[in-house]
C-alpha cells in the first residue's frame, strides 16, 4: 500500500466564530433555549456554541414567515423572486471553499465530498429552481398554480448545507416562505447560509432558521400556522410527524430512510461495480439515506467480486475530514457511532460473517472502519435496519427473479443499483425495483433536475426536478 | 322505475331478484361474516340486502389486489386503456338498469339519473384516453449537469383503498376507482355505505370488461367499521378518504401513518359532473429516476 501525506485543508477557511445565533426575521438573534456546543466529529472538540430556539421562538418565526408571505414574498412577481434566488446561488458559489470547511468541521465528511458534491450541488439546487420561480405555469399543475404560504422545514445532519438547499430553493421559486430547523449536530452551514440569505437582501422573513434538537423540529412541525411540513429523517420520526399532522389539512412530504439493494449480475463489469458498490455505501461513511447498504451479488461471481471488493475497500482511507487525501470521514455523532457499533454487533451475533478494513484510525473523533458482512440472510437486523454508517451487507442470489424479489423484500424504497453489461437486463431490473431512484452501472448521483424520492416507507413526494415543484404549489 | 329494483313484479310476472355480494379477486362472495344489511331507497323503501362487509373479506381484497397488481401495472397503457375503454362499452350496454338503479339509491328523476349514468361512461373514456399518456405528461428525461442519461416515469403506487363517495353513488363511485386503475394500481373500494346497490351492479361490468380479476374489488358494508383496517394494512399502499365521513378521517389518517401510506384527502363537496385533472391520478403515482452512465 502507497503512504500518503497529509494534505490538510486550512481550517481558518471555515471562518469559524465562537457563536452562531438563530435567524428570525431578517435578524441574528439570541435564541430563547439553552445554547448547544456543536462538535468537530473528528476531534471531538467543540466548535462553536450556537443558540436554540423555544416554542416562543418557534410561533416568532412562523409569524414573521407569515408576514413575509402576506407582505412580500407571496406577491412578488415571480421574475422578482426568481432574481433574489439567483443570487443566493451566486454567493453560495462565491463563498464555496468556506462552506466545504465548515461543513466538514461540522459534519465530519471528508473535504473532497463537501467540495466536490455538496456545496457545488446546493448551489446547483437554487440555481436551478431560480429559474423555475417565473415559469411555474409551464410546470404542468395548471396556468398559474398558487404556493401554499408558510413551509415548515426539519432536515438531517448527514447533508446540512445541501438538504437545506433542497427544501429552501423550491419553497422560495414556488411563492413560499421558509422556517428551517437543522439539525442539532450540524446548524452551523444554516446559519452561513442565513448569512448569505441576509447578503443577497431577501425581504425579512422570508426565511428563518431556527437551531435545536427534536423538541424544535416537533414545535415548528405541529405549529398551527405552518402550511406545508417538509421533512427528511428517519423513518420512525416521519410517521410521527404523519401522525400529528393527521386530520389538519396541512400538507406533507416526507424523505425518509432506506435499505437499498445494490445487484451485481454475472455479467457486470466488476472492476467498475466495485468502484460503484464502495461509493453506494461508503460514500459519506454511509450517511446516506439512499445507500447501496444491501449487496446482493450473483451467486456464480460473488467469491471474486468479494475479493475484490475487499483488497478496494483496504485502500481507504479513513482519517481527518479535512486531509484530502481522506476517503471515509469521521461518524457525525458519539451516538450515531454507538447505533452503528450495535447493529454491526447484532450482525456478528446472528452469525454473518464479518470482515473489517484494518485500516489505521485517528486517536480521537468518532471513526469507524469500513465494514462487509458477508453470508448475511435476509432476516437478519443488518439486512432489515437502516444502519446509516459504512457497513455493508452481503446477500446473493441465482436468478435475475430472486434478486428481484429479494431487492424488493423490504419496507423500504427509496434507491437500488443495478450492474450489468447487458441493457435490456438493466431496463428489466430498473422497472421491477420499488424505488423512487434507479441508478443503473452508477450509483449515487444528484443533480437538482432529477425528482428524488421514495417508495412506501421511505416516505412520499418527490424533490427536484418538475415533479419535485408539486410538494410547494397548491394543486 | 320500481319495476327494476330488485323485488317487485311487472305484468303478471314475479321479478327475479338479485343478490348483492361482495366483488373479490373476480369473483362475487358473499360476506364471510354471513351479515347483510338492507339497503332503502332515497324515501326509506327497501330496496334489497347488501353483503356486509368484515375485516376478513377486506384483508381478502387487499390479498386479491396485490395478486393482480404484478399483472395490471406491467400491462401495457394501450391495453389498459382498451380495457378502459371496454368498461366504459358495457356500462353505455346497460344504460337503463344504472339509470334505474342509480335513480332508486339518489332519489333522482330519471332523466337526471339518466345524465349520471351518462357522465359515468364519459369519465370511464376520459381515463382510457389517459392511460398512454400520463408517462408523457409527468415523465421527463433530466438534463443533469454530468455524462449521464437520467429519465423519470410516473409508476402505480401499488394497492389503493378507496373509500368512495357517499352521495354519488356510481358517477362519483366511476370517478375515484377510474383514475387508480387507469395508471396501473389496483383498488378495495368500499362502496357507499347507504347506496350501495350502483357499486355492485358496476361490479357486474367489470367482471364482464376483461378487467383482470382483483384489479377492482368492490366492498360493501358499514364504512366506519371496514375502513380502519383498510387503512391500517401493511399491504396497503395508498389511501383515498373522499368518501370517509368527518367523524373518521382524522383516525384513519392516523392509521395510515402507520406505514407512510399516501393519503388523498376528502375534499369540500366535491362537484363530479366537472371534467377532473390530473390530480386524482398523481396521487396514486410515484416517480422513478432512472440513471445510466453515458460513454463509449
Amino acid at each position: 500500500m502507497w503512504d500518503y501525506a497529509p494534505a490538510p485543508e486550512s481550517r481558518d477557511i471555515a471562518n469559524l466564530k465562537p457563536t452562531y445565533r438563530m435567524f428570525v426575521d431578517g435578524q441574528f438573534v439570541e435564541g430563547g433555549g439553552e445554547p448547544l456546543k456543536t462538535v468537530n466529529p473528528g476531534t471531538e472538540e467543540v466548535l462553536a456554541e450556537v443558540s436554540t430556539a423555544t416554542t416562543a421562538d418557534v410561533d416568532k418565526a412562523v409569524k414573521a414567515a407569515r408576514r413575509a408571505y402576506e407582505r412580500a414574498w407571496g406577491r412578488m412577481p415571480g421574475s422578482e423572486r426568481a432574481k433574489y434566488i439567483f443570487r443566493i446561488a451566486r454567493l453560495v458559489q462565491e463563498r464555496a471553499r468556506e462552506l466545504a470547511v465548515l461543513e466538514s468541521l461540522d459534519n465530519g465528511k471528508p473535504i473532497r465530498e463537501s467540495r466536490d458534491v455538496d456545496i457545488p450541488t446546493a448551489a446547483a439546487h437554487f440555481f436551478y429552481h431560480a429559474g423555475w420561480a417565473d415559469k411555474l405555469g409551464y410546470a404542468g399543475y395548471g396556468p398559474d398554480p398558487k404556493p401554499l404560504g408558510v413551509a415548515g422545514q426539519v432536515i438531517p445532519w448527514n447533508f446540512p448545507l445541501l438538504m437545506a438547499a433542497w427544501k429552501i430553493a423550491p419553497a422560495l421559486a414556488c411563492g413560499n416562505t421558509v422556517v428551517l430547523k437543522p439539525a442539532e449536530t450540524t446548524p452551523l452551514t444554516a446559519l452561513v447560509l442565513a448569512e448569505i440569505i441576509q447578503q443577497a437582501d431577501l425581504p425579512p422573513g422570508v426565511v428563518n432558521i431556527l437551531p435545536g434538537a427534536g423538541d424544535v423540529g416537533a414545535a415548528l412541525v405541529s405549529h398551527d400556522d405552518v402550511d406545508k411540513v417538509a421533512f427528511t429523517g428517519s423513518t420512525e420520526v416521519g410517521k410521527v410527524i404523519q401522525r400529528q399532522l393527521a386530520g389538519t389539512g396541512r400538507r406533507l412530504t416526507l424523505e425518509l430512510g432506506g435499505k437499498a439493494a445494490n445487484i451485481v449480475f454475472d455479467d457486470a463489469p466488476l472492476d467498475q461495480a466495485v468502484e460503484g458498490i464502495v461509493n453506494g455505501i461508503f460514500f459519506n461513511q454511509g450517511h446516506v439515506c439512499c445507500a447501496g447498504s444491501r449487496l446482493l451479488v450473483q451467486e456464480s461471481v460473488a467469491e471474486e467480486l468479494l475479493e475484490k471488493l475487499r483488497a478496494r475497500v483496504s485502500t481507504l482511507r479513513v482519517g481527518d475530514p479535512l486531509d484530502k487525501n481522506t476517503d471515509v470521514g469521521a461518524i457525525n455523532s458519539r451516538e450515531q457511532l454507538a447505533k452503528i457499533e450495535e447493529l454491526t454487533a447484532s450482525g456478528e451475533a446472528e452469525g454473518a460473517e464479518r470482515w473489517t478494513s484494518s485500516c489505521a484510525l485517528p486517536d480521537k473523533g468518532f471513526y469507524f472502519a469500513p465494514t462487509v458482512f458477508s453470508n448475511v440472510s435476509q432476516a437478519m437486523r443488518i439486512a432489515r435496519e437502516e444502519i446509516f454508517g459504512p457497513v455493508l451487507s452481503v446477500l446473493t442470489f441465482r436468478t435475475p427473479d430472486e434478486a428481484v424479489a429479494k431487492a424488493n423484500n423490504t419496507p423500504y424504497g427509496l434507491s437500488a443499483g443495478i450492474w450489468t453489461e447487458k441493457g435490456s437486463r438493466i431496463l428489466w431490473a430498473a422497472q421491477k425495483m420499488r424505488a423512487g431512484v434507479v441508478w443503473a452501472n452508477t450509483f449515487n448521483r444528484f443533480d437538482p433536475t432529477a425528482p428524488f424520492g421514495g417508495y412506501q416507507e421511505s416516505g412520499f413526494g418527490r424533490e427536484g426536478g418538475r415533479t419535485g415543484l408539486e410538494a410547494y404549489l397548491d394543486v | 322505475m320500481s319495476e327494476r329494483i330488485s323485488l317487485g313484479r311487472t305484468d303478471n310476472r314475479v321479478t327475479v331478484a338479485k343478490t348483492y355480494k361482495l366483488y373479490i379477486g373476480g369473483a362475487f362472495p358473499r360476506s364471510e361474516s354471513g351479515r347483510s344489511y338492507p339497503v332503502t331507497d332515497a324515501k326509506g323503501g327497501f330496496l334489497a340486502n347488501a353483503a356486509q362487509g368484515s375485516r376478513k373479506d377486506a384483508r381478502d381484497a387487499v390479498v386479491a389486489a396485490r395478486k393482480a397488481f404484478g399483472g395490471w401495472s406491467g400491462a401495457t397503457a394501450y391495453n389498459r386503456g382498451q380495457v378502459l375503454y371496454r368498461v366504459a362499452e358495457v356500462l353505455e350496454g346497460r344504460r337503463e338498469q344504472f339509470t334505474a338503479e342509480v335513480g332508486a339509491a339518489e332519489g333522482v328523476a330519471a332523466k337526471k339519473a339518466q345524465a349520471l349514468v351518462d357522465a359515468a361512461v364519459d369519465r370511464l373514456v376520459w381515463y382510457a384516453g389517459w392511460t398512454d399518456k400520463v408517462a408523457a405528461v409527468l415523465g421527463a428525461a433530466n438534463p443533469v449537469a454530468g455524462p449521464y442519461f437520467s429519465f423519470s416515469v410516473p409508476e402505480p403506487t401499488g394497492v389503493v383503498a378507496v373509500l368512495a363517495p357517499r352521495q354519488s353513488s356510481l358517477l362519483g363511485l366511476v370517478s375515484v376507482i377510474a383514475p387508480v386503475i387507469a395508471v396501473g394500481n389496483t383498488a378495495v373500494v368500499v362502496a357507499s355505505q347507504d347506496r350501495p346497490l350502483p357499486a355492485v351492479t358496476l361490479s357486474e361490468v367489470l367482471a364482464t370488461s376483461d378487467v383482470p380479476g382483483g384489479v377492482v374489488n368492490v366492498l360493501t358494508g358499514r364504512t366506519a367499521e371496514i375502513a380502519p383496517w383498510l387503512a391500517s394494512h401493511a399491504d396497503v399502499n395508498a389511501l383515498d378518504l373522499t368518501g370517509a365521513p368527518e367523524a373518521l378521517r382524522a383516525d384513519l389518517e392516523r392509521s395510515a401513518a402507520g406505514t407512510v401510506k399516501r393519503v388523498l384527502r376528502a375534499r369540500a363537496a366535491e362537484d363530479f359532473t366537472r371534467e377532473p385533472d390530473l390530480s386524482r391520478m398523481r396521487a396514486f403515482l410515484e416517480s422513478k429516476t432512472v440513471w445510466h452512465p453515458v460513454g463509449v
